[in-house]
């Protein structure tokens, strides 16, 4: 039938045969796309008499927002942390290839690093769409170095610091700058760090408590002053006790002012987290959980390895299995939660009408099958 | 009239949906000469609208070359609201089958000038050939569309308000809240109804007993106006066993015992692909 549409010339492609992720849940309904977007199709029938140009046949697949990872060091042999003259070609050769497991946008992370490092890095790097050439890049993810001592992890302690002159100087001093800067994780006990909190949070940057050995008061008042995440939650901080839950007690503090969340990175390969423990902060605070990769340069690399492929599986796979959530849960918290988390809800994470239609299909056990980035895909898995 | 007694909804249901699938088919509707069928909304036609949705998913059936027209829609509700005619018509229907949007008329809640969109309603039903095949329910107070009791039998398209009687039925739309019903509606008339060249009328349910003994067993009154298709020549009514506990046995048992001549009307069933 020849296209009768008013509003735009626009080619319109209509997903049918599937299963969307809609207000929380799986339904068998047809996803529509129009520019890039998801197109209110009940509009298009009435509004202008228009219909699809085009049917793509999903034979009974899940459609998912498309997945959003806020914490990855690298992958495939690329460290996001080399000072290399070249740091594009490694971030879009990484974008490129997590692709294949669903991400359509990420931050790319930085682990605790020398200045010369970042004022070499950030500036190379800008929040850019995704495409046919790789997963979108949100911002970056700076871990560090404003961290702990005693829970450094793998961080190299020589280059940790802590607040001298007093707040978002020495931030800029580090960083070189603040530009395309999605999050920054810092030790909320760090003397001087609650008003850079404050100032960040100002600036639009999700401030994120970990590598730390804060307790509760002083992880609640960086909350109050705006900080939004935990980076991945038990590892690199105290544990839980039951007089004092640290960090891992904003899961269910009282403190949080109303209205906000506080969102919680999880590594679910079982590792990282023993799966019990997973459950637990799943249980008491399932809104705010963001599945996480923390996936670093051997990523992708030969047998023996984390692979991508192999956490993202365990953390959708083993995820539902062992968090005993369901399935909409363990893709709301690849996609929605992150995207709240960054304050990009209102176009990414979600198939609303108007978001953005980066799209993950899935199967039933939920290996990707096809990726899509603003409606064209850009990814398919082979026979 | 024909009067059609299933056994119970489902049946009533497919039995609609097939006669309307065999009236469409036989027309052999096409670009020149578009089928044109009047739709109903409520919980009565749902069933029918899922058998045609299949029909239709088989391959059986077209609505490439049909024109609908719906009977009605509230006034003032937001056109996307869940509970307007349009998100009814879209959600159960349109949305499903391959039918053109420019052939699906619905009257315009929110139009402007309310009197000008009815008008304007009639003149494309009439610029369409007129209804070949007007669907219908009947509320509980016996009325058909929003011709509520005291419409005037031969009225046109118009703005009703509603009785209480409809705004309660309709409140467990609405949260069971009456405050949040509309009060008023856009409706084809009753004479619109009857220009039709055939009208089937969808009944079914307890609560429709009475209606139906009102519209078909006494006389033709403006309190029930369903009782207006008594005059019309080609009426069907289709009911499940529940809607007929009002009838007189008499009624039920006749029109029983020519089930075997009406469904000659289903059956065979017709296919597009055997065409």
């Amino acid at each position: 039938m020849p296209s009768n549409k008013s509003v735009s010339d626009a080619a319109i492609t209509q997903f049918i045969n599937c299963r969307i992720l809609r207000d929380h849940r799986l339904q068998r309904d047809d996803l529509w796309v129009r520019e890039g977007k998801v197109l209110d199709p009940e509009k298009l029938f009435f509004d202008e008499k228009g219909y699809a140009d085009k049917l793509v046949d999903c034979e009974g697949s899940i459609i998912a927002p498309g997945f959003i990872d806020v914490q990855i060091n690298g992958g495939y042999g690329i460290d996001f942390s080399q000072a290399s003259d070249d740091v594009s070609s490694g971030v879009s050769f990484v974008a490129k290839k997590i692709l294949q497991h669903g991400v359509t946008s990420f931050c790319p992370t930085l682990v605790t690093s020398p200045p010369a490092v970042y004022h070499k890095v950030l500036p190379q790097i800008k929040v850019s769409d995704g495409g046919e050439h790789g997963a979108g890049v949100l911002g970056f993810h700076l871990e560090g170095p404003f961290i702990s001592v005693e829970k450094k992890g793998a961080h190299p302690e020589q280059f940790l610091r802590t607040f001298q002159s007093g707040g978002i100087e020495d931030l800029m001093e580090a960083y070189g700058g603040l530009d395309n800067i999605a999050m920054v994780t810092l030790a909320p006990e760090l003397g001087g760090s609650q008003s850079v909190v404050k100032e960040l949070c100002q600036r639009g940057i999700t401030v994120s408590l970990g590598h730390s050995v804060a307790n509760l008061s002083q992880a609640e008042e960086a909350v109050h002053h705006g900080a939004s995440f935990i980076t991945h939650l038990f590892n690199a901080m105290l544990p839980f006790h039951h007089r004092d839950p640290g960090i891992v007690g904003l899961l269910t503090s009282d403190q949080v002012p109303a209205g906000r969340t506080v969102y919680y990175g999880m590594i679910a390969d079982g590792i990282h987290t023993n799966p019990a423990a997973l459950r637990i902060a799943h249980r008491a605070h399932p809104s705010g959980l963001v599945l996480v990769t923390d996936a670093i340069t051997a990523m992708g690399l030969p047998p023996g390895r984390h692979t991508l492929g192999q956490q993202v599986i365990e953390i959708q796979g083993l995820h539902a299995y062992v968090a005993g959530c369901s399935v909409e849960e363990a893709l709301e918290a690849a996609s929605l939660h992150p995207a709240k988390l960054l304050g990009i809800s209102h176009k990414k994470g979600n198939l609303d009408y108007g978001s953005d239609a980066d799209l993950v299909l899935l199967d039933d056990a939920l290996n990707v099958e096809a990726t899509f980035i603003s409606g064209e895909e850009v990814w398919r898995k082979g026979p | 009239m024909r009067l059609v007694i299933l056994d119970d909804y489902d049946l009533a249901s497919e039995w609609a949906a097939k006669y309307i699938r065999n009236r469409i088919i036989q027309f052999k509707p096409s670009a020149e000469r578009y089928f044109t069928l009047g739709l109903p909304t409520g919980s009565t036609p749902y069933g029918c609208y899922k058998k045609l949705i299949e029909f239709y998913r088989s391959g059986d059936i077209s609505f490439k070359y049909v024109k609908t027209f719906n009977m009605d829609e509230y006034v003032g509700l937001p056109r996307a609201h869940p509970e307007s005619y349009h998100s009814y018509m879209w959600n159960n229907f349109f949305k499903h089958i391959d039918i053109d949007p420019a052939n699906a008329h619905i009257l315009d809640g929110n139009a402007e000038d309310l009197e000008t969109e009815c008008q304007a309603y009639e003149q494309k039903i009439a610029e369409a050939g007129g209804i070949e095949l007007f669907v219908g329910g009947i509320g509980p107070d016996g009325h058909i569309a929003f011709n509520e009791p005291g419409s005037s039998l031969v009225s046109r398209t118009r703005v009703k308000t509603l009785a209480k009687d409809t705004i309660v039925a309709n409140a467990r739309f609405f949260g069971n809240d009456l405050n949040k019903v509309p009060t008023m509606a856009l409706t084809v008339g009753v004479g619109t109804v009857m220009d039709a060249k055939e009208v089937m009328i969808l009944i079914t349910g307890a609560h429709k007993a009475f209606a139906l003994y009102k519209a078909i067993e006494e006389g033709v009154n403006h309190m029930w106006t369903v009782s207006a298709f008594q005059q019309h020549p080609r009426t069907i009514f289709v009911c499940d066993e529940d809607a007929t506990l009002e009838l007189r046995v008499k009624t039920v048992k006749y029109f029983k015992g020519l089930l075997h001549v009406h469904n000659r009307l289903v059956d065979p069933v017709l296919s597009i692909k055997d065409q």
